[in-house]
């Protein structure tokens, strides 16, 4: 048997599967369980109905206008701070943070006063007509808010180890900016770029705190799916409840799978690259 | 291997000591869970009961509140938190602590006076100075362009409420199912946003600035107007619109037994709920605007409070149970009114 490089590897694993195991997995099986008492036909009926349907449709459709923000957004920010020194990047490297040490309902609650009608946002857009707070606009900004840092932190650490010389060799062989960006850059950083996506994709899905405060919650217009699943609990229909989680369950686990297997194919990608 | 066991040892012993005094609580300690908007009062109720036990018995006592969404309360009741009395805003709050966890008797409400509700209030309109959309009644509440601030009656007792009131009051103005059924979706229609709790609708319409009328309780309106102070102009920011018609809600309070007789508290649980129809209590509820029990303080305080025709869910709706079924529970009118199902 092959020594480890990092000693106690057998004991590091086992309280590693311990407490993955009792923290992370028991509570979805629980979930899973409680699921389970629902029949399928009750369970489809709960699914099917145009209240569930809708608030599904919102959240994913927010989602992902939150993601495609994002991701332009993001990349550009992961860009700007892996690429160029500037007076107060270290500021703008910690403020990207922000959002995952915030408490989502404080975010809920900042974003809600900013972009209502009388907020410092929502005064000057209201005059142009449009209205931010209490609508799906405000569902996508409160999503793409909470979860901008996957997409910057998952992208910027590999456009920083993109060195110089791919970029030069590029040049040299007389490709011009356009090229070397969609040709050399884009390609490297693909991979990574497409997880942090579907990682910032999952995180709205699940997205709580921040959004009930600035969407009306309005049944059929501006209710997300977690907002459902909570009304289901306050009627003490937990079958319901359980089985909408479900739902949402199998959607990030969805997404996480499909990230693992961007990064697992961005692996092989570096893999033969180094060849 | 050692280290692990150094390591063992002092997570066990730091397990060992957070666990140890939740276990050894005095019974002098009283926890009363209660609804989202009654913060100040229970504030204001538990110094005055400390006070009050203080001289009777001596003895010095702790009342810790805890506050959210009334249902959202009694299932964290049910799941375990160890509440030695609940004072709750909506009477399936405390039933559903039968129901489902048998946690107290199935007489609960005729344990204490009046329902066991030492005092009560209704659905009122909350509305801009002036009163600019002239609102004044229920049906005003319907017209277009007329935006109606409430909670989610999903998630909020209050909201429950004002869905029952308006109802009751579209039964009585038209006298047919289909047209009472299509007034309450217009004013469902005419809200534009369903924040979870009433303390959150209230930020909406107050802070946010949106919406032309809060529907919440009398007490909840009288105090956002006193709290809210004037405009530029030295006039109140908000007036009170009580309605000629609303819903009587009563607030029930009642002893879990229980986790009473597991803290050994039911004694004191006991004297803090019979406080709240003492003269002293009757005073500070009243003083929160809420409407109380004692018919003769009411008598007293009749400018503060107009007259307005209440209601009652027992006979309008034939009682809570038949309410729930025809009513509330999941797939009911509310549901299908608010939204499909």
């Amino acid at each position: 048997m092959r020594r480890s490089v990092i000693p106690g590897f057998g004991l590091a694993l086992g309280i590693t599967f311990l407490y993955l195991g009792a923290i992370v997995l028991l509570p979805l099986c629980a979930l899973i369980l409680k699921a389970s008492d629902v029949g399928l036909a009750q369970f489809w009926g709960i699914m099917s109905s145009p209240r569930t349907l809708s608030a599904l449709r919102v959240t994913v459709t927010m989602a992902l206008a939150a993601t495609a923000f994002n991701a332009v957004y993001g990349l550009l920010l992961a860009w700007v701070l892996a690429r160029y020194e500037f007076p107060g990047k270290r500021l703008l490297d910690a403020l990207v943070d922000v959002p995952f040490a915030l408490p989502t309902a404080v975010a809920g609650l900042a974003l809600t006063a900013l972009f209502s009608k009388n907020g410092w946002f929502g005064a000057p857009l209201d005059a142009l007509g449009l209205q931010v707070a209490y609508t799906p606009l405000g569902i996508a900004i409160a999503m793409a808010f909470t979860s901008i840092p996957f997409v910057v932190r998952t992208v910027q650490p590999v456009i920083e180890d993109l060195g110089s010389d791919v970029e030069e060799a590029g040049r040299s062989l007389g490709a011009n900016d356009f090229q070397i960006l969609w040709r050399v850059i884009f390609p490297a950083i693909f991979p990574a770029f497409l997880a942090g996506c579907s990682l910032s994709f999952a995180r709205s899905l699940g997205e709580f705190g921040a959004v009930i405060f600035i969407a009306g919650n309005q049944p059929m217009k501006t209710e997300i799916v977690a907002l459902l699943t909570f009304i289901r609990l306050e009627e003490y229909n937990y079958e319901a409840a359980a089985a909408i989680a479900v739902v949402m369950l199998l959607m990030a686990f969805t997404m996480l799978i499909i990230t693992n297997a961007v990064q697992a194919w961005h692996l092989r990608y570096l893999g033969r690259g180094d060849a | 291997m050692n280290r692990f066991a150094i390591a063992l040892a002092a997570t066990v012993s730091i397990v060992a000591a957070s666990v140890a005094p939740a276990r050894a609580q005095a019974p002098t300690t009283l926890l009363n869970v209660s609804y989202d908007i009654a913060r100040e009062l229970y504030a204001e109720i538990n110094t005055a009961f400390i006070k009050h036990w203080k001289a009777k018995t001596g003895q010095d006592i702790t009342v810790n509140q805890s506050h959210n969404g009334s249902s959202r309360q009694a299932r964290s009741i049910l799941e375990g938190l160890e509440a030695d009395v609940v004072t709750f805003n909506q009477v399936t709050d405390v039933q559903v602590l039968y129901d489902k966890g048998k946690l107290i008797p199935k007489d609960w409400a005729t344990r204490l006076p009046n329902n066991s509700s030492p005092y009560y209030s209704l659905p009122a309109f909350l509305v801009r100075a002036g009163n600019p959309k002239g609102i004044k009644d229920w049906g005003d509440l319907v017209k277009p362009g007329v935006q109606v601030i409430f909670p989610n009656p999903k998630t909020s007792g209050n909201a429950r409420y004002t869905y029952l009131a308006a109802y009751a009051y579209a039964k009585h103005t038209f006298n047919d199912e289909a047209k009472a059924d299509a007034f309450i979706k217009q004013l469902f229609a005419n809200v534009p946003v369903f924040d979870t709790g009433g303390r959150a609708a209230t930020t909406t319409f107050v802070e946010r600035g949106t919406g032309d009328v809060l529907i919440t309780f009398e007490a909840e309106t009288s105090s956002i107007r006193d709290l809210s102070g004037k405009d530029a102009g030295g006039k109140d920011k908000f007036e009170v619109v009580v309605p000629p018609t609303s819903l009587l809600a009563e607030f029930p309070v009642t002893v879990v037994d229980k986790y009473a007789d597991k803290h050994g508290t039911r004694a004191l649980a006991t004297a803090y709920l019979e406080f709240l129809y003492s003269p002293e209590g009757q005073a500070i509820e009243l003083k929160g605007y809420n409407r109380v029990a004692d018919q003769a303080v009411m008598a007293k305080n009749k400018d503060k409070f107009p007259d307005v025709k209440l209601y009652r869910v027992e006979e309008e709706f034939g009682g809570w149970d038949k309410l729930n079924a025809e009513h509330l529970n999941a797939g009911a009118k509310l549901d299908l009114l608010f939204g499909g199902k």
